[in-house]
């Protein structure tokens, strides 16, 4: 199979769309979300899509292979909130393993029914590490800035038991996604670059950052620039952005770091800004057009879909994309610090 | 991106086109909220060090006694006053280091004007370096590691660095000690780049060498190679291990002048120069300790060069004998003449920096003299002067009251040349652009407006100032006629806020398209962005503080950025609005009637009420000003000139220590002569009457009759009623929703209670000394004289609740406060004013005036908005109940302000109108 390196230097590649927006259309109950296994469960499930991958894995492989029909050559595992700390919220935090050593396994079956029929087009899987639900450098409580809901180290240990269980389902990247604050990624990236060399692997790694506002900055405060230095520590395939805002209001924030980094460019934004309702208006051509900026100016390296995309968004993306050369890289291959 | 760590790129990368427009530069990239990246081209970074245990001893107390909020003051103080990345250190053996690093940092992070720039975490130990890498999100500087512990430890934490992504302070330091000459220093730092680049794969451009700074001039001879040899050892690191830094502690060089600092600051400029100039990039210099490298005088420069340089034997008591003649000059710089002697440009800036007028005119004659005509002066020597000026205050090297003064020399220069320009016809005279100031209508206060006229005008803009209460039409028309390219509007009380938000809407129906800036201390971003902005389609921009406000104007008026600087402002304020409203619609309010079952209850039947001694009203028509004296509170005064610190500490601030002082020995002059020359009047008028709370929300007042030497005499028994409103945001359990009528007796209890109001003025002859200094071209002492009536009038009412508390009501005969304690408010009673926190509403000083006939009494008067006329006076309510206590009434709904309206009779848009800052989003 080709590496993923080989095949970014020849083409723009195609990342998925949204999970959560293509889950919805399930409209899964309670019982659904519980299904056999948890029905006795104490506490609610609903809304816990990271474990629609135990209980309903049938449609988390039909998301994934909806993705791949649609062009995509790499999906991301249903995986965002699966650590320990976002579990939490379920009581699910022993569950932590097999959600992600399973969510890996699903999409990996899907990537390799879909190369094993077409193996000019390999595809790959990259094993979804979310922020978390809890910041490292702010405060919840208006009244004590000082005070942390989570520690460095805790953020650390969650994020090195997600990325084991990844590594075991088989993942091809990891992918530190829709970073809020870049404390929390900088604990993710530690974790995934302590299992990288006591396994000595080589495996890719993905960053995307989020621009909250039309301020340019992320949650946390930070400049585009300012996160892409506080990242740039780490061997990385590719820094980008996705979620918060449109595609059209990523421009500048993509244009910011395109110029300041060696490493490839990703952005999955998502599909417009939400309508009153809190839902995604953008039609598949719409977004398109928006990203067509993207390929004119040849800022991106990898391109997809965050909230309110869905496959024919993501057609419609790829198809645009293959008149377009990717932007210029560099890999590094060595790793960074050896422990 | 600097991830490659092998400094070979990839072969196969290297063959293919275009790659270079990828290609990024190994330079020193840090973060804090926004990027700091060093280049060749970067001027010296300088590192601040107040945030250091070891570094100022203010800082070590404040941590010691856990003052984390001052504490943080000195670290903001430090990015303002321009450090790049601030130095914090908790290396003291009597606190928990690793948890006051915990804290502090924690504390730093939520504060986005320190932490916007990048951190140097600085311990001796790792488990503290280690505790800071992990609260910190953009990318730091450890301060330091070195091979002290042999290579294996040094490896550990190099590579530990790395993961936790910051870069690295070395310090010539190895297991057989610390490097003291230059073949050990270069040994060392060879030995440490090599194995980070080469075992570590550590960025060569994420590590920075401390080379060591040891003193010179120690009279011991081992000691006189050491700066020699730093300068050298840094040139040969720059040129042999690329692409990392130098860095050092510059004052450790001057050790042993400890006490001169005339010899002291010549020592750090020239290390410094010759430093820099042999490639050390960054330190931690105090800029407070820093003479300009050219100013040294040039004996003193020889001097001190020799012993740098160390380029004569003899060179280090050559220095202590010079020293001694400086040592006593040290202090009165003001009477050394000798820079008289320079070229005629040096002398006029000086003039202009040091803000010395006693030359000015016989210069700026001279400079006339020699040029063709008489405008080039301005245009030229004076610009250059002032351009310094500008510099200076920009990069945080001068103070607010400095360029106050410089503007004063400016002005007499100016105003020499004027007859001179106005006969030469055809003059163009090219300023940055033109601004028109004003305070709005109905209000009297400006001294914030005129500081930051005199700072703009400092910075070549022409100001036309309108002055106080200026009502919308004439700002209107007198833009339009001056053609100005700025609108400034001021204000200081709350309904300022309602003119400001009309005149943007008249601006926008007669079609103007220039800027409009806001300021003044009760508006704020949210007011601007949520009520003005929206009102106008051009820019309108909210600066609070003079420095801010050349660059906000710079960007407004530059061509080619102006649109740009527009168009994100305007995106700014209409994110900032759309937050804050969704914002506001999720806190909770109670009904009123809620809020009134949740009162603050007082248990009236065990209640100390004390009857006044004398009931009714007096008059004080002149009162002995020097008695107010240690009543001043000096923090505010020190606010109003933009220095920022608590008195007395302010005075040994290490940043604005200085100019403080300076500030604070011209305050108590002009204190001096007011009181001398009895420039000032205060009066005073005060009433204590019996009172009860009715109908929860109302306090009603028994006016005395008034004492017969006024005029209009009211009947006995007439009552009068003050109006109180209730706090309505959903509390706490068990916290009350307050109004100040809870303080007050119910008139159900049968209890009969007292209540007292008052008005104080020290500001009658005010503006009169204010014209006067201003037509003899003094801003400086017409802003100062505002700012000490203002204390002053602060101060009588401090004293008069202190001699109301002790005699008039006499409650509290026994009570012995420090002027500090009375600051902090340490006694029994309040004393809260209309148009403030606790009871907003202005209109209530109508019936105040009414109780006191404040008018014919003391001749304090009320403008159209309320404003109380001289602008210096105070007036309020007393309340002695020992429960009785400040708060903030906060947000209040409709229903109330509906109440409210019919309690008052008074047309509900009235209501509306005076509360509306206080009216929740509906």
């Amino acid at each position: 199979m080709k590496k993923i390196q080989d095949i970014l230097k020849q083409r723009i590649m195609i990342l998925d769309g949204a999970m959560g927006t293509m889950l919805q259309r399930y409209k899964f109950t309670e019982e659904d979300f519980r299904g056999n296994r948890f029905k006795d469960w104490p506490f609610p499930l609903l809304g816990n899509n990271d474990l629609l991958t135990l209980t309903q894995p049938e449609a988390i492989a039909e998301v994934h292979r909806k993705y791949f029909e649609a062009g995509a050559d790499i999906v991301e595992t249903n995986t965002f909130s699966g650590t320990s700390i976002a579990m939490a919220d379920y009581h699910m935090e022993d569950l932590v393993y097999e959600l992600n050593y399973e969510s890996a396994k699903i999409a990996k079956q899907v990537a390799k029914e879909f190369t094993k029929s077409e193996p000019n087009k390999p595809r790959f899987v990259a094993g979804s590490i979310g922020p978390t639900n809890k910041t490292a450098s702010m405060s919840p409580d208006v009244n004590d800035p000082g005070f942390r809901a989570v520690s460095f180290e805790t953020l650390r240990l969650a994020y090195k038991l997600q990325v084991e269980a990844l590594l075991d389902g088989g993942v091809d990247i990891l992918m530190v996604e829709t970073i809020f604050d870049t404390l929390n990624a900088k604990a993710a990236l530690f974790a995934i670059e302590e299992v990288k060399q006591a396994r000595n692997i080589q495996t890719p790694v993905m960053v995307s950052g989020t621009i909250t506002d039309a301020s340019g900055r992320t949650l946390s405060g930070q400049t585009a620039e300012a996160f892409l230095i506080s990242i740039a520590h780490i061997p990385l395939l590719s820094v980008g952005f996705n979620c918060a805002l449109g595609a059209k209001q990523l421009v500048p924030h993509l244009d910011a770091i395109a110029v300041r980094t060696e490493a490839a460019i990703s952005a999955h934004p998502n599909a417009g800004l939400p309508n009153a309702f809190g839902t995604y208006d953008q039609t598949p051509d719409q977004m398109a057009e928006q990203i067509k900026e993207y390929f004119d100016k040849g800022l991106v390296n990898i391109i997809g879909g965050c909230c309110g995309s869905t496959p024919e968004h993501i057609t419609a993306i790829a198809e645009l994309a293959k008149d377009y050369k990717p932007r210029k890289f560099i890999f590094s291959e060595t790793a960074g610090v050896q422990l | 991106m600097s991830n490659t760590t092998n400094i070979q790129l990839n072969s196969d990368n290297e063959l293919e086109a275009g790659i270079d427009s990828i290609s990024q530069p190994r330079f020193l990239k840090l973060a804090g909220l926004e990027p700091l990246v060093i280049t060749p081209d970067s001027n010296f970074i300088n590192i601040g060090e107040r945030t250091n245990v070891a570094g100022s001893r203010r800082f070590l107390r404040l941590i010691k006694e856990e003052k984390y909020e001052e504490a943080l003051e000195i670290a903001r103080h430090q990015v303002e006053g321009g450090a790049q990345i601030i130095d914090i250190n908790m290396d003291d053996g009597l606190i928990d280091g690793k948890q006051a690093m915990i804290r502090f940092l924690n504390l730093v992070m939520a504060e986005p004007d320190i932490a916007r720039v990048p951190i140097m975490i600085d311990s001796s130990k790792w488990e503290i370096i280690e505790a800071g890498l992990q609260l910190v999100q953009g990318k730091c500087i450890v301060n330091s590691i070195s091979l002290k512990e042999g290579e294996k430890e040094f490896i550990r934490q190099a590579k530990l660095i790395r993961l936790y992504g910051a870069a690295v302070i070395i310090m010539a330091f190895d297991e057989k000690g610390q490097a003291d000459n230059f073949e050990r220093r270069i040994e060392i730092a060879k030995r440490s780049y090599d194995i980070l680049v080469n075992s570590v794969h550590f960025p060569p451009e994420d590590i920075i060498f401390d080379l060591n700074i040891f003193p010179v001039a120690t009279g011991m001879d081992e000691h006189k190679q050491n700066s020699v040899d730093f300068i050298e050892a840094t040139a040969w690191v720059r040129k042999n291990l690329p692409y990392c830094s130098v860095s050092g502690g510059v004052s450790n060089v001057s050790f042993s002048f400890r006490g001169n600092t005339p010899v002291r600051e010549a020592m750090h400029s020239v290390f410094l120069y010759h430093a820099i100039q042999a490639g050390m990039n960054m330190g931690i210099v105090n800029p407070a300790i820093l003479e300009v490298y050219d100013d040294i005088p040039k004996d003193l420069l020889d001097r001190v060069e020799d012993v740098i340089l160390n380029r004569r034997d003899d060179a280090t008591e050559r220095l202590l004998d010079f020293a001694e003649t400086v040592v006593g000059k040290a202090r009165d710089n003001k009477a050394d003449d000798s820079w008289r002697k320079d070229s005629l440009q040096e002398r006029i800036t000086r003039a202009l920096v040091k803000g010395i007028d006693q030359y000015i005119v016989s210069d700026v004659e001279e400079a006339r003299l020699a040029v063709v005509k008489p405008i080039e002066v301005i245009e030229g020597h004076l610009m250059t002067g002032m351009n310094v000026v500008g510099d200076l205050f920009g990069s945080g090297k001068m103070f607010l009251p400095q360029v106050v003064k410089s503007a004063r020399v400016m002005k007499k220069a100016v105003a020499y040349l004027l007859p001179y320009i106005e006969e030469d016809k055809d003059n163009i005279s090219q300023f940055a652009g033109k601004i028109l100031m004003a305070t709005v209508k109905g209000d009297v206060h400006d001294i914030g407006k005129n500081i930051v006229s005199v700072v703009l005008a400092c910075n070549n803009y022409e100001i036309i100032d309108l002055g106080v209460m200026v009502p919308p039409e004439k700002i209107i028309q007198k833009a339009k006629e001056e053609q100005v390219d700025v609108i400034g509007l001021s204000g200081l009380i709350t309904p300022s806020l309602d003119e400001m938000v009309h005149l943007a809407r008249e601006m926008e129906r007669e079609g103007f398209k220039i800027p409009l800036l806001i300021g003044g201390a009760t508006t704020s971003k949210a007011h601007t962005a949520v009520k003005i902005d929206p009102q106008y389609s051009a820019s309108v921009v909210h600066v609070n503080d003079a420095s801010r406000a050349v660059t906000v104007l710079g960007d407004l008026l530059k061509k080619d950025s102006a649109d740009n600087y527009k168009a994100l402002v305007k995106t700014d304020y209409s994110s900032f609005r759309e937050k804050f409203l969704s914002r506001g619609k999720q806190k909770e309010y109670l009904s009123l009637e809620d809020a009134r079952n949740n009162k603050f209850h007082i248990d009236w039947d065990a209640s100390d009420i004390v009857k006044p001694n004398n009931l009714g009203i007096e008059v004080i028509r002149d009162m002995d000003l020097q008695l107010l004296e240690e009543f001043i509170d000096w923090t505010p005064f020190f606010r109003s000139w933009d220095l920022h610190g608590k008195y007395p500490a302010i005075l040994s601030d290490e940043i604005v220590g200085e100019q403080a002082s300076e500030l604070y020995d011209d305050a108590r002059l002009m204190l001096k002569k007011i009181f001398e020359e009895k420039l000032l009047t205060a009066k005073a008028v005060f009433g204590l009457f019996c009172a009860n709370s009715i109908n929860d929300d109302d306090i009603e007042v028994l006016a005395h009759p008034v004492n017969t030497d006024t005029a209009d005499k009211k009947e006995a028994n007439t009552h009068l009623i003050f109006r109180t409103l209730r706090q309505q945001s959903k509390k706490r359990r068990g916290v009350p929703n307050i109004a100040l009528a809870d303080f007050i007796a119910p008139k159900e209890t049968a209890i009969q209670d007292y209540i007292g109001c008052f008005c104080v003025s020290a500001g009658f002859g005010t503006n009169e000394l204010a014209e006067e200094y201003e037509k003899n071209l003094d801003d400086y002492n017409a802003i100062m004289i505002k700012a000490l009536a203002d204390r002053l009038a602060e101060a009588f009412a401090e004293y008069l609740h202190k001699e109301v508390r002790k005699k008039a009501w006499g409650y509290a005969g026994k009570e012995h406060l420090s002027n500090e304690n009375l600051i902090k408010e340490e006694y029994r009673g309040i004393r809260p004013a209309p148009g403030y926190p606790a009871c907003p509403d202005h209109t209530e000083k109508l019936t105040i005036w009414e109780l006191l006939d404040v008018d014919n009494a003391i001749g304090v008067k009320l403008t159209d908005n309320l404003a109380m006329f001289p602008a210096a006076s105070v007036s309020g309510y007393y309340f002695a109940h020992p429960e009785a206590r400040y708060f903030g009434l906060g947000k209040i709904t409709a229903d109330q302000i509906v109440d409210y309206a019919g309690r008052k009779e008074i047309d509900l848009s009235k209501a509306r109108k005076w509360l509306a800052p206080n009216m929740a989003d509906e």
